[in-house]
Parts: structure tokens; C-alpha cells; sequence
């Protein structure tokens, strides 16, 4: 720690300045950097499409009988204008049709929706599972094991399940609905990271930091609020993205299992089975569901601008 | 003493971990020690004598196998829970999420003083260790010397009379550690605390204290108490360093940590107990 000694013999004032200039370093020409290096990385990607279908073989390339690299027809792999210029045409012949990228936008929406109810959902019991887990010992040995077995179930195999389940409860006014089948299903992929993150960011406090609530003679409670909630917000947050695009891939996979229209999963079904004739129009629900992904990871990346006090840690 | 009641009074402490194989080691074997109020008593000796132990033994950290230790007349865990006295440890151990401020208000806040009371007195104690210009900053943003001050400055804040302070300087260069050892004087000085201070300084230790608890290892023991005397916390400068009688004690204790069982104890100006 050569530098902090320096800090305190110098002058105060170079010692704001230089903490000043570590908050400035830190701010917005480094994620401005970070977001263009994330255009070229798509610039990039389009270009070697483009380039491979210009210059790879019609028939792709086969290693020994086997397809390593798709064939450039037009079918297989059109155009990225042709892509582009299919969402601006209507979605079918007929004349009452709406454009493409409104269909595939509502689409979107709707799954946003879905994905958003079974992220809360998963968030809220991954979060208590942690919190269970933290508090008692036993609970961790009994539950852990649980939560990590649970991810080794395949989605498709738990899909029917649920809508079977679902279809029996009711109670009152209320009566499950296929879009919580997809939702729940969401739920069930969203809640992992969380209860693994959040149960590492409860454990992360220093021995200091927990013996010092102990002589400050503080219950588990308190010291949840002051001490440990604050210190897994940098665990928190990565699992909270996680389980943000979880929620989001689980809710277009759970659509197209149990077989709920209106979403991103059924689009993909659907026009996947037009690609004979119009080739650009299974890659439109595609793009919609990358901005399903994007725009949850951007919410996510919202909560953390609120959160950022809580990461100084990770600067030091 | 009699008529006082002691700061802490450890009385025939052993404290043994259990080990899954063989016999378990004693970190502490039989000791007892009297701190008088606003008296400043520093426990030295090599890594393993049990010093940090016994520090947590009076904190509550840790219980004792045997024995009994009152702090104030009262048990260990009633002082821990009546918050008779403030911590610092080796790491200054801030919460990298508070402020210089925010983190000195920590204790206040948990024990529910109101806002404005909680203000006032971190005002008043981050002007006492020298920060006020850094009230708003958070840890990262200070060195360690600085962060160690807001730990000081921290385990004040309760205006307790009695500072555990566990090695708090240990990670400190030299010439940090001078300085931060003058103003732990200073600021003894107009507390009126009693300290238990741990170190593995000589120099340190003699510098700061009334008398120095000199402890052997394996299993640890008090081998003796070395008295300083070299006058009032408030008295005590930079010139101290330089002063004769800093010389002798520095020696003194310096002969006892190095000096086998064997060596004479008891010697002269060394008080046992």
C-alpha cells in the first residue's frame, strides 16, 4: 500500500483529486468505450455473415460427411437486408395484415410481460431461499443440494407438469391461466442464480465486520439490514441479471412447450414454417426475443445505477 | 484498588480449543489481570501467547473454558450488551458503503440515538481524530492511517470507558504508526478511557502504556507486568521517545520477551502479579 502512505503525506487537497479523478476514470468515457466496442462486435459479426455467404460454397462446408458450416443459398442464409426489409412488409398476403415488426413487437411485449411476473417471482423465492439458508445451517445442507438438482430437470419435462397442475386450481374469481404456467416455468429458471448469489453475497462479510455487530450486541435481523444486505449487492446484481435473461429464454421456451400463442415462442414456431418460401421471416421473432433479453438485462443494469453506493467495495 | 471498581478484572482465565484429534491447544492457561479505570495496559508477547484471545475473552468475542472476567463489575456478556466499551481491530473493518460519517453514526444508528444527536457527535469526533475535511468520503478514497482513524474514532462514538483496540496500528508503516500513536495519547488523554491495547511492538507498547503485560506462549501465560512510569497520558509527547526512562522500560521488556523461563523475573522495577 505504497500509494495510500504517499496520500496521507501529502497535501489533503491531491488526495480529493486523486479520488476525484478514480470516480471520473471510473464514469461515463469507459462505458461509452464499452458500448462501442459492443457495436464493432455486431459490426463485425454482420460482416463475416455477409462475407461467407459472398465467398463460402453453395453447399457448405462438409469435414468427412458431416456439415460444419451451413449452405449460403439465399434459403439458409439470407441477406441481413433482406432480414431487415422483411419486418417493413406486412405479416401475411392478406390485406388486413399488419406490418411485421409490429406483430413481432407485440409479441415481444407480451413475453416481456410474462418473463417479468416469473423474474419477480423467482427473485422473491430465490431470495428467501438464501435468506433461509443463511440464517440456518441445517436449512443450507438440507436445501442446497435441492436447488442445484433442480436446474438438472429439463424445462420440456416440467412444462406439462405445471400446465397440468395449473389447470386444477381454482378458487373463487380466480383461475390459473396458461400465461402463469409460462411465467411459473420462468420462475423456476430465474430463481436458481438468485438464491446462489444472494446466499454467497449474505456469507461475504468480513469475520471483522460480523464481530463487530456482535459486540454491538445487534440481532440477525439488524445486522441482515445494515451489514449483510448492503455487502451481496455486488453478488446480487450479476444474479439478478442472470436470472433476469433466465427468466426471459425459460418464458419463450415454456410458450413454445405448452403451446400459449400471443409470445415470442409461438412467432418462432409459427414462421420457422415459412422459411421455405420467404426466408427472412423466421429470423424477425429471433431479433424480437434478443430485445426481450436486452431490455431486461438493460432493467436489471437500471437497478444497479441505484445500487452503485453499495459496489464501492469492488473499485478499492 | 479497593473501593474502585475495576475496568476489567480477569480472574484464573484458561481458555482451551478443542481439536478433533489429540488434546486441543490452551491459547490461555490460568490468567488473571486487573485494569484500573482510565488506565492504559498493553499485552504483548510472540504470536500464539494467547493476547488477541484474551482480548476477545473480555469482548465477549469468545468465552473462557474457565474462569471469570468482569468488566465495570459486571459480567463480559452484560458489558458487551450494556455497551461498555468500543472496538478497533488490526483491520479498520469500515463499511465500504458509508461515508467517513455514515460509518462513525453506525453504532449510534443500531442503538437508536436520533438523527441530529447522531450528527453532533460524529462532528465532533471526526474533528477529534483530524478528518473534517473528509467527513464525506467513502473508505476507498482514504489511506490506511486515515481509515484506521475512522475506526478509532468509531469505537469512540458511545463515549465508552473502556477502548479494546486489537493491534489497530499493526498494518501501518512506521511513520504512520508514530503519528497515529501520538494521537491515540492525545486523544486517551481527554477521554479518560481505560485501554487494553494488543501489540507486537516494544516500542509501541512502552510508549503508550501505564503498564505493560508482558506474555508467553504455549500456553500462554502472563510472565510478567512491567510498570512504565513514565507519567500522565497527557504529558506524554514526541520528546517521550527520546526520554531515558523510554530507554530502560524499552529494555526492561525487550530482556522479559526474549529471556527464557528460566531468566529472572521479578527483577527490579518489574512488578509480578
Amino acid at each position: 500500500m505504497p500509494t495510500q502512505t504517499e496520500q496521507i503525506a501529502r497535501p489533503r487537497r491531491s488526495v480529493r483529486g486523486a479520488a476525484e479523478l478514480r470516480v471520473r476514470r471510473a464514469g461515463m468515457p469507459q462505458r461509452l468505450s464499452g458500448g462501442l466496442f459492443g457495436l464493432a462486435g455486431l459490426a463485425v459479426l454482420a460482416l463475416v455473415w455477409e462475407l461467407y455467404k459472398s465467398f463460402g460454397p453453395a453447399d457448405g462446408v462438409i469435414l468427412g460427411g458431416v456439415t460444419v458450416l451451413p449452405r449460403t443459398t439465399d434459403l439458409a442464409m439470407p441477406h441481413l437486408f433482406v432480414m431487415a426489409e422483411r419486418l417493413f412488409e406486412p405479416v401475411t398476403g392478406a390485406a388486413s395484415a399488419s406490418p411485421l415488426w409490429l406483430a413481432v413487437l407485440q409479441g415481444s411485449l407480451f413475453t416481456l410481460g410474462i418473463a417479468a411476473v416469473g423474474w419477480l417471482v423467482g427473485v422473491t423465492v430465490g431470495l428467501a431461499l438464501a435468506l433461509l439458508m443463511q440464517r440456518f445451517r441445517l436449512a443450507e445442507s438440507a436445501i442446497l443440494p435441492w436447488i442445484i438438482l433442480s436446474q438438472t430437470v429439463p424445462l420440456i419435462a416440467i412444462a406439462p407438469l405445471v400446465r397440468r397442475w395449473g389447470a386444477q386450481i381454482q378458487f373463487g374469481e380466480f383461475t390459473w391461466e396458461s400465461w402463469m404456467s409460462v411465467a411459473l416455468i420462468a420462475s423456476y429458471l430465474a430463481f436458481f442464480p438468485v438464491s446462489i448469489g444472494a446466499l454467497r453475497g449474505l456469507g461475504s462479510p468480513d469475520a471483522n465486520h460480523v464481530d463487530l455487530m456482535h459486540c454491538y450486541a445487534v440481532g440477525w435481523w439488524k445486522t441482515l439490514w445494515r451489514l449483510r444486505l448492503p455487502a451481496s449487492v455486488s453478488y446480487l446484481l450479476p444474479a439478478l441479471r442472470l436470472a433476469a435473461v433466465s427468466a426471459v429464454v425459460g418464458s419463450v421456451v415454456a410458450e413454445v412447450s405448452i403451446g400459449l400463442r400471443g409470445g415470442i415462442g409461438r412467432l418462432i414456431v409459427e414462421y420457422a414454417g415459412a422459411a421455405g418460401g420467404d426466408p427472412g421471416k423466421p429470423w424477425a421473432p429471433i431479433f424480437g426475443s434478443i430485445l426481450v433479453g436486452l431490455v431486461a438485462a438493460g432493467f436489471v443494469g437500471l437497478i444497479s445505477l441505484f445500487l452503485r453506493r453499495f459496489r464501492r467495495g469492488e473499485a478499492a | 484498588m479497593t473501593g474502585i471498581v475495576p475496568a476489567v478484572e480477569v480472574q484464573g482465565v484458561t481458555r482451551r480449543f478443542a481439536a478433533r484429534k489429540g488434546p486441543g491447544v490452551t491459547a490461555l492457561d490460568d490468567v488473571s489481570l486487573t485494569v484500573a479505570p482510565g488506565e492504559f495496559v498493553s499485552l504483548i508477547g510472540p504470536s500464539g501467547c494467547g493476547k488477541s484471545t484474551l482480548l476477545r475473552l473480555v469482548a465477549d468475542l469468545d468465552v473462557p473454558t474457565s474462569g471469570s472476567i468482569e468488566v465495570f463489575g459486571k459480567p463480559a456478556r452484560q458489558a458487551r450488551i450494556d455497551q461498555d466499551y468500543g472496538i478497533a481491530f488490526q483491520q479498520a473493518g469500515l463499511l465500504p458503503w458509508r461515508t467517513v460519517a455514515g460509518n462513525i453514526e453506525l453504532p449510534l444508528e443500531l442503538h437508536g440515538a436520533g438523527k441530529a444527536a447522531r450528527r453532533r457527535r460524529a462532528a465532533e469526533l471526526i474533528a477529534l481524530v483530524g478528518l473534517s475535511d473528509f467527513a464525506g468520503h467513502y473508505p476507498d478514497q482514504l489511506s490506511g492511517g486515515m481509515q484506521q482513524r475512522v475506526a478509532i474514532a468509531r469505537s469512540l462514538a458511545e463515549s465508552p470507558s473502556l477502548l479494546l483496540m486489537d493491534e489497530p496500528f499493526g498494518a501501518l508503516d512506521e511513520m504512520t504508526r508514530e503519528r497515529m500513536q501520538n494521537e491515540l495519547v492525545r486523544i486517551c488523554a481527554e477521554t479518560q478511557a481505560a485501554v487494553v491495547f494488543v501489540t507486537h511492538s516494544i516500542p509501541e507498547a512502552v510508549f503508550l502504556s501505564t503498564r505493560v503485560v508482558v506474555m508467553s506462549p504455549r500456553p500462554g501465560r502472563i510472565r510478567s507486568i512491567v510498570s512504565v512510569g513514565l507519567g500522565e497520558m497527557s504529558g506524554r509527547s514526541e520528546d517521550l521517545r527520546e526520554d531515558e526512562g523510554f530507554f530502560r522500560a524499552l529494555s526492561q521488556v525487550r530482556e522479559l520477551l526474549h529471556g527464557d523461563e528460566a531468566a529472572p523475573t521479578g527483577a527490579r522495577g518489574v512488578e509480578r502479579r
